[in-house]
């Protein structure tokens, strides 16, 4: 078994926002990032995939297929787009770190035929990241 | 579903690695340029991890309002700026980095209430780095 990650970049805005709460109950508990007006980030992904070396390519995955994948899935998808108002999960989940890397592995997971995917690594900063396992 | 939540934060502090069972030669030779007495200092970069599930009403595994201030009170106004040597923390225990990330995960793992400690990574210098996760295998 292997590991090989790849890195790529978008940036988006979003803001949070619970629709059953006040006004007052999500500045509260989302500051800044209630802003309806919204905010931006740039964010760094990492998406790890695992399997064996093909004997014959010496790969575990294509990364070129890897990289369409990634750029169809994700990077169109996300990079330069209003997360809130633009990506279909988010007209119901709030675009924390946590839900953009829950739909970025979703979004991969289906779509990976020869290496399995092991690890979506988001950062919203340098200094805030999330990984997410494909856990229950 | 479980996710895991990743802080970085940055505190300077200064030691002395000296160990009181060793002689001052063996010191010397077993801490090098770090048994200086004077002491020296280090900016060090710490990783909190947390984790658990997504709120589904917030989105989140925990308010980072809560854990930033949890850390800082915890931890940052204990050690920044400090000569780890001097805190009780370490009258008996040598503060190397090993050490140091145990006192860090023991604090935490007491004091952090909105979400489940996974585990503490310390960067001495950008050259080394240190992970705690209790005694626990990590999680890669």
């Amino acid at each position: 078994m292997i590991y090989l990650t790849r890195k790529c970049e978008f940036s988006a805005s979003h803001y949070y926002h619970n629709p059953n709460w006040t006004d007052e109950e999500n500045r509260r508990v989302f500051g800044k990032c209630s802003n309806l007006n919204g905010h931006g980030h740039n964010y760094t992904l990492e998406v790890t995939v695992k399997g064996d070396i093909d004997p014959t390519t010496g790969f575990v995955v294509d990364l070129k297929q890897l990289k369409e994948i990634l750029n169809r899935e994700v990077v169109d998808a996300m990079d330069h787009r209003h997360l809130n108002k633009e990506v279909p999960e988010f007209a119901t989940k709030i675009p924390t770190t946590e839900n953009i890397a829950i739909a970025v592995w979703q979004r991969l997971e289906a779509k990976l035929q020869v290496a399995k995917l092991h690890r979506v690594r988001l950062y919203e900063m340098p200094d805030l990241f999330v990984d997410f396992y494909g856990e229950a | 579903m479980k996710a895991y939540l990743t802080r970085r934060y940055i505190f300077s502090a200064s030691h002395r690695l000296h160990s009181d069972v060793l002689s001052d030669e063996q010191n010397g030779l077993t801490y090098g340029k770090c048994n200086n007495p004077h002491g020296h200092g280090h900016n060090y970069a710490m990783e909190v991890t947390v984790s658990g599930q997504v709120n589904p009403e917030t989105g989140m595994v925990c308010n980072l309002v809560d854990l930033d201030g949890a850390v800082e009170h915890t931890i940052l106004t204990r050690f920044d700026h400090q000569n780890l040597n001097t805190l009780a923390d370490f009258a008996t225990l040598v503060p190397t980095t090993e050490n140091l990330a145990g006192v860090i995960y023991n604090i935490l793992k007491q004091s952090l209430h909105s979400a489940h400690l996974e585990r503490v990574r310390l960067e001495e210098t950008m050259m080394n780095s240190f992970e705690f996760a209790g005694g626990a295998e990590l999680r890669r």
